[in-house]
């Protein structure tokens, strides 16, 4: 078994952090230089973590399998970061940034992580502002803010509709002056490929070039993992066609402990799919739901009408309906089960009946059409790209999609996996946000960890390694490691069938939607680790993967992830099928109320479930960390 | 309420530019695409094409993308001699194929300039841009050393403008369109973006002096005032933050000429 000491500071929860910071070990300034961390992906957590770090004096190597690390995928979110600033003066607080988040979590996120990151959540802001992040503003100079799911205040911060692109660049522009400095040593166009561990500890990894397909071993005192979720394992979702569960699965085979896999987040506002040549969904901002009303007939046969027909009797405003309080700013795993009900009752709208209005025209009239413009101007483009429809004049249509991973590597409160050395930050790990994400709050938590969290805790693992003794990379861990993926790669080039990597991606989607995805059941899950365990067999024997393994080789790149990902998919099935409760993101249709929300089980599921390898072809250990709320009672979940 | 277009399936010939790598000879090779949904993005064509391929055991056509929704700035297409393709103000990836007739030919190619070499096919280096950003595209803060974010006001057209700038997703289109490779509208995007607001007058000199120096050592060309580049853009930034730059420079470079002669000046005292 392994072990699983969370390490959260004793005392009360609002002096947790601070008495921590006042407490672990520090590294003095003269032998931060010579402890080198490496931190792979450079998003918004890996960049800000990486240009801290070396802005304190450790020398960093940032590792980023894109050619660029402004291109990480942090870039895409629209909506907004989360900050407990009451610069509205609405009521907000350090507290209720902290209360919402746990609720939204369905009581499965940890007290003490999720009160820090609204501790940080005001420096954040303050980081950002100061490195030029041109946030929205008010004519009198100070920072707007707007309203976001979940939450009954309006803490949100934003630029447009591409906050974390800003964000993203803000980070981007730290890591490049720590560059430039020579404080840190930039490897683009590297995958990580396997971790290395010497002693026990992670003490390194093996990249792959992707330019000349060329292994390297890179040997360090730590190593921190900031890539990103891995919801491709659903094929079709929000992310990045590049995004993958690589590093922290290869991790996970090396022993770290993988958190609550099947917590992953449906988001309702996406554009429906509209054929199976399809490579990506597109998210709709949340933000959208601030001003735009989410409805669908009342009557299935009005389903196939033009909707600016339809009188506005004849329309169930569905949110509005059913959750009165919070109306179409329920969050987003319950928002996504109602739309999913309403197109199961057989009012969808659109060609596959799968599909909601989302209807600005209530906006329209009170805001006029330039302000709704100046608000949304650049998601009503996106989708008039993608549908060539015209949502100022006809409602948009939107389903739910695959959108982020709650669940990620095990890390304790300093944000160190089982495996000591081995650091897992932003959405790579699974700490903060429970069996549900709000909206507004991936950004925070990215940023959190890697400005403000990872400066403080890694010093107390390094305080206690030998400055200069870190392995050399002709150890035979590094060796071993290196053959592990040679091997691998050889595999793949060597099967030679008939199906290219996207045939099985494609099928691994497919079956995870079907059975992991909005609802999920026991006969369902069983099937489905039936059907990967068969699918995974065909893949390595009739995959089709052309070229070389020592060129710049697309095919090899994703036959290895989709490799990857049909393992993660077994893996978060069985998580789903042995958490006999609903909670959150994850909805098993036997446990649920009359009405069809969640219904959680606090006495035998309180716990986070930490799943640890044992092997190829055994089945995994599942270890628990249970859950204690001291500051939270725990309580239904209601948005009514 | 689809779009109009969905019901008929359309064929398109592709003209694909194709190279083994960077020091091979390059080729034009056709491809027939048939029975496409027009509402399939170019992309999501060459999967379709790229997965035939595949199943043949021949090699896929490379080509760079991610995010596939016009914001991380990987995709780099050449479509028919135009960066990006037919449309203003999109990135390759938001190119549908309903911009295209039945039986068209769709010519792609890299982007092409000597600052970015083809790595494979229709992937090109572009890492002289992240160069020019280490040279001056940002602001020094460090964590932990900055003060409330609203003791800082910043107007909001200044705001506003310095997020027009900010918007650029750093594909190189703007190079491509120009015929001299300028990287200027690149340049000019981040020096305004940062010497708008009044957290980036510490370091404005520095900077545009820094980009500017690193853009000519990489080879990129001058800028002849044809706005190709923003024509280009697929964020539509706008050309005048050239003009804006080229007053920067102008300014930094007399004040730093000055700030030598006070500082000699100063030590003789």
């Amino acid at each position: 078994m392994a072990n699983l000491d969370s390490r959260i500071p004793p005392g009360p929860l609002a002096d947790k952090w601070r008495k921590h910071k006042a407490d672990i070990r520090l590294v003095n300034p003269a032998n931060k230089r010579k402890y080198e961390v490496i931190v792979v992906g450079a998003g918004l957590a890996g960049s800000s973590a990486a240009s801290s770090l070396a802005d304190m004096g450790y020398k960093v190597k940032s590792i980023v399998f894109h050619d660029s690390p402004r291109r990480a995928h942090s870039i895409a979110a629209q909506g907004g970061i989360n900050a407990a600033k009451n610069y509205q003066n609405d009521g907000d607080s350090v507290h209720r940034l902290f209360y919402d988040t746990i609720k939204g979590g369905d009581y499965r996120a940890r007290e003490a992580n999720v009160h820090r990151l609204a501790e940080v959540s005001v420096n954040i802001i303050d980081q950002c502002v100061a490195q030029g992040v041109p946030f929205a503003r008010e004519y009198g100079g100070l920072l707007a803010n707007r309203s976001f799911g979940g939450a009954q205040v309006s803490r949100t911060f934003y630029a447009r509709g591409q906050t974390g692109q800003q964000l993203l660049l803000g980070a981007y522009s730290a890591l490049s002056r720590t560059v430039g400095q020579g404080l840190v040593e930039l490897v683009t166009q590297h995958e990580m490929v396997d971790l290395v561990v010497v002693d026990g500890h992670a003490k390194g990894v093996i990249t792959r070039d992707l330019v000349t397909g060329q292994l390297h071993r890179h040997a360090a005192d730590a190593v921190i993992l900031a890539t990103g979720g891995y919801g491709n394992v659903f094929n079709l979702s929000t992310y990045a066609r590049g995004s993958n569960t690589t590093a922290i699965w290869r991790a996970y085979k090396r022993g770290a402990c993988f958190g609550n896999p099947c917590y992953t987040q449906i988001h309702p506002t996406c554009i429906p799919v509209s054929g199976d040549y399809q490579s990506k969904l597109t998210l709709m901002s949340e933000s959208l739901r601030n001003d735009g009303r989410i409805w669908v007939p009342k009557r299935r046969e009005d389903c196939g009408k033009d909707p600016n027909t339809i009188p506005d009797e004849d329309r169930d405003y569905f949110l509005e309906r059913i959750y009165p309080s919070f109306g179409n700013l329920a969050p987003r795993d319950v928002s996504s089960r109602a739309a999913k009900r309403m197109c199961d009752d057989g009012r969808g709208v659109g060609e596959t009946g799968l599909g909601v209005y989302l209807d600005f025209s209530h906006a329209i009239k009170r805001l006029g059409e330039a302000g709704v413009r100046e608000r949304y101007g650049n998601l009503f483009d996106i989708y008039h790209e993608i549908t060539n429809e015209n949502a100022y004049r006809t409602p948009m249509r939107i389903y739910p999609a695959v959108h982020y991973t709650m669940g990620g590597l095990w890390v304790d409160y300093n944000l160190m996996s089982n495996v000591p050395g081995l650091f897992v930050l932003g959405e790579a790990n699974f700490s903060d946000h429970g069996a549900n994400r709000l909206g507004a709050s991936a950004l925070m938590q990215g940023l959190a960890d890697g400005y403000f969290v990872i400066p403080y805790t890694i010093g107390d693992y390094l305080a206690g390694q030998k400055p200069g003794a870190r392995p050399s990379t002709d150890a035979p861990a590094f060796r071993q490691a290196e053959e592990n993926v040679a091997a691998q790669v050889a595999r793949l080039l060597r099967a030679k069938g008939c199906e290219p990597v996207n045939h099985y991606h494609r099928r691994l989607g497919q079956l995870m939607w079907t059975h992991c995805g909005m609802a999920r059941t026991r006969a369902g899950l069983e099937q489905a680790i039936q059907e990967i365990g068969a699918l995974r067999e065909e893949f390595w024997r009739n995959v089709s993967v052309p070229g070389s393994a020592s060129s710049l080789n697309q095919a090899l790149e994703r036959a290895g992830r989709v490799a990857d990902f049909i393992e993660l998919g077994e893996l978060m099935c069985r998580d789903a099928l042995t958490r006999e409760e609903s909670c959150g993101g994850h909805f098993r249709e036997e446990h649920q109320y009359s009405d069809g929300e969640c219904k959680r089980d606090d006495v035998n599921f309180a716990h986070v479930a930490a799943w640890e390898f044992l092997g190829e072809d055994r089945v995994p250990v599942r270890n628990a960390e249970p859950l204690n709320y001291e500051a939270v009672k725990m309580s239904v979940r209601s948005y009514k | 309420m689809v779009a109009s277009t969905s019901s008929k399936l359309i064929s398109v010939t592709l003209r694909v530019w194709r190279q083994e790598g960077p020091a091979a000879a390059g080729r034009f090779v056709e491809y027939k695409a048939a029975n496409l949904n027009p509402n399939m993005s170019l992309l999501e064509m060459l999967d379709v094409v790229n997965d035939d391929l595949e199943r043949r055991g021949e090699d896929p056509i490379a080509f760079a993308h991610d995010c596939r929704e016009g914001i991380c700035g990987t995709c780099s297409l050449m479509i028919n001699g135009k960066p990006h393709g037919p449309h203003r103000g999109v990135a390759s990836c938001q190119t549908y194929l309903r911009s295209f007739e039945d039986g068209a030919v769709i010519t792609l190619e890299p982007f092409r300039a000597r600052p970015f070499p083809v790595q494979k096919d229709l992937i090109c280096d572009r890492s002289a841009f992240d160069r020019i950003q280490q040279a001056g595209g940002f602001i020094t803060a460090r964590a932990g050393s900055a003060c409330d974010a609203n003791a800082i006001p910043v107007p909001k057209g200044a705001a506003d403008l310095a997020m027009d700038a900010a918007q650029c997703i750093g594909c190189g289109a703007c190079v491509a369109a120009c015929k001299n490779s300028s990287a200027m509208l690149f340049v000019a995007a981040k020096v305004s973006h940062l010497g708008l607001l009044p957290q980036g007058q510490a370091e404005r000199d520095r900077r545009v002096l820094g980009m500017v120096r690193t853009m000519d050592e990489a080879g990129f060309g001058n800028c002849s005032n044809q706005y190709e580049c923003s024509a280009a853009c697929p964020k539509l930034i706008s050309h005048d933050f050239i003009a804006r730059m080229n007053r920067d420079y102008l300014a930094a470079s007399v004040r730093s000429v000055f700030q030598a002669e006070s500082q000699a000046a100063g030590g003789g005292a």
